[in-house]
């Protein structure tokens, strides 16, 4: 399996956000995107997620479900959390396992350390708990990409490590992983993609 | 299936513990038909013979009340983007989320409005036509309620511009859900308006979902 990306450009708002990126991921590996405030980050992972256009290039996964698109075998964590105030967290997940497919809500609990907090109503959570809330929805169903948009912001240390035993188990298992962030993730990444400055 | 059950049991549930659904529509239908006699003086027959066509305005602009809510949440916290890498196509999602609106707040309503038909003094004999009419009309209702929430999604304080949109795509089911509740009407004409309100309902059913998934994509893009 291995994700190719080639000459993929994209446009926002009639504005050329990055041209001509290429990348290639295979499984077990970890990319780091970088790149200054506008330089397409949330762009990229977006637009391999399906959930925007590129105006010119090709995106495909090779070895992949070919009934399923790139999104529907991917995880997309955003800067928001989907959570919803008004349901437990352990609602909130559960709603999750059905929608997306499998999963066990305990575990996914777990490996974010929110067992404790399982019946509470999500509107309570600080914003580092909320943070690992929408994360312990990639542990909860199993997928093969992982496009993670500034996933460590408002964690705290040990939240951190719990991440990154999370993310190892990922890439042990034959997952890829490609996370847009400015600090380090807490593991050295496999390949770095540098996405240029705002023009 | 069971994918969309969630969605919908979901959905039923924020709304219920949310509050602002039902209640707001409730609320702003039974003051409507409250203050409508009072405005109109105590001429009882002119009521009597207003009563079918004033509860269906009310249970239009009730519906409307909530419309702009059914994509808004989801769209702002990142659940709609989560909801189109999901392995059902993301048309169910939007009729899913229709059904929900319909469950919790147009399909109450109709059953109540024509118990609430008494205070503006409805014909007893016109109740179970109106009912009838008032749970298929307000199937499309929701459905076309759906596509001027997702139209506007993206926009603050979008609920005036839903009813606009949505409104003339209201009339139809206006103009046949009173002929179907009209006491005293001709035989047949109100079977006939059920059948074509049915019809609105089932032509609803199919552009609804797939007009508001195309709205929203191209939102989320």
């Amino acid at each position: 399996m291995e994700l190719v990306a080639q000459d993929l450009t994209c446009e926002r708002g009639g504005r050329i956000v990055f041209r001509n990126v290429a990348l290639s991921l295979k499984p077990g590996q970890l990319m780091q995107l970088s790149g200054p405030n506008g330089s397409g980050k949330s762009s990229l992972l977006r637009l391999i997620a399906g959930l925007n256009e590129a105006q010119t290039g090709s995106l495909t996964l090779k070895g992949g479900s070919e009934d399923l698109s790139i999104g529907q075998q991917a995880h997309y964590v955003a800067h928001q959390e989907p959570v919803k105030s008004a349901l437990s967290v352990e609602e909130n997940l559960a709603f999750w396992r059905d929608f997306l497919g499998g999963g066990d809500v305990d575990d996914a609990l777990a490996a974010f350390d929110l067992s404790r907090l399982a019946t509470y109503p999500a509107g309570l959570l600080s914003a580092g708990q909320k943070r690992r809330l929408a994360l312990s929805r990639i542990v909860l169903v199993p997928r093969v990409l992982w496009l993670l948009d500034e996933p460590t912001v408002g964690l705290d240390t040990s939240s951190l490590e719990r991440f990154v035993k999370v993310m190892e188990k990922q890439l042990d298992d034959g997952g890829m992983i490609i996370a847009a962030t400015h600090v380090p993730l807490g593991r050295e990444p496999d390949l770095r993609l540098e996405l240029g400055g705002a023009p | 299936m069971k994918l969309i059950l969630a969605l919908i049991k979901r959905d039923l549930t924020l709304s219920l513990r949310q509050g602002g659904g039902i209640g707001t529509a409730l609320g702003f239908f039974l003051s409507v038909v409250v203050l409508l006699p009072i405005g109109i003086g105590p001429d009882q027959a002119l009521l009597a013979r207003i009563a079918p066509g004033a509860l269906w305005i009310a249970l239009l602009l009730s519906v409307l009340l909530s419309a702009d809510r059914i994509f808004q949440q989801d769209y702002e916290d990142g659940s709609l983007d989560i909801m189109t890498m999901g392995p059902v196509p993301f048309e169910m999602v939007a009729l899913a989320k229709a059904v929900a609106h319909w469950l919790s707040t147009s399909l109450p309503l109709a059953i109540a409005a024509p118990l609430l038909g008494f205070l503006v003094n409805l014909e007893p004999s016109a109740i179970l036509p109106l009912a009838l009419a008032m749970m298929l009309g307000s199937i499309a209702l929701s459905l076309l309620a759906a596509i001027g929430a997702a139209v506007t999604v993206g926009l603050r304080r979008g609920g005036l511009l839903v009813s606009i949109l949505v409104l003339p795509l209201y009339v139809p089911v206006l103009i046949f859900g009173l002929s179907a509740s009209q006491p005293g009407a001709a035989p047949g004409l109100t079977t006939a308006s059920l059948l074509i309100l049915g019809a609105i309902a089932l032509v609803s059913l199919v552009v609804s979902p797939l007009a508001s998934a195309a709205a929203l994509r191209s939102y989320l893009k």
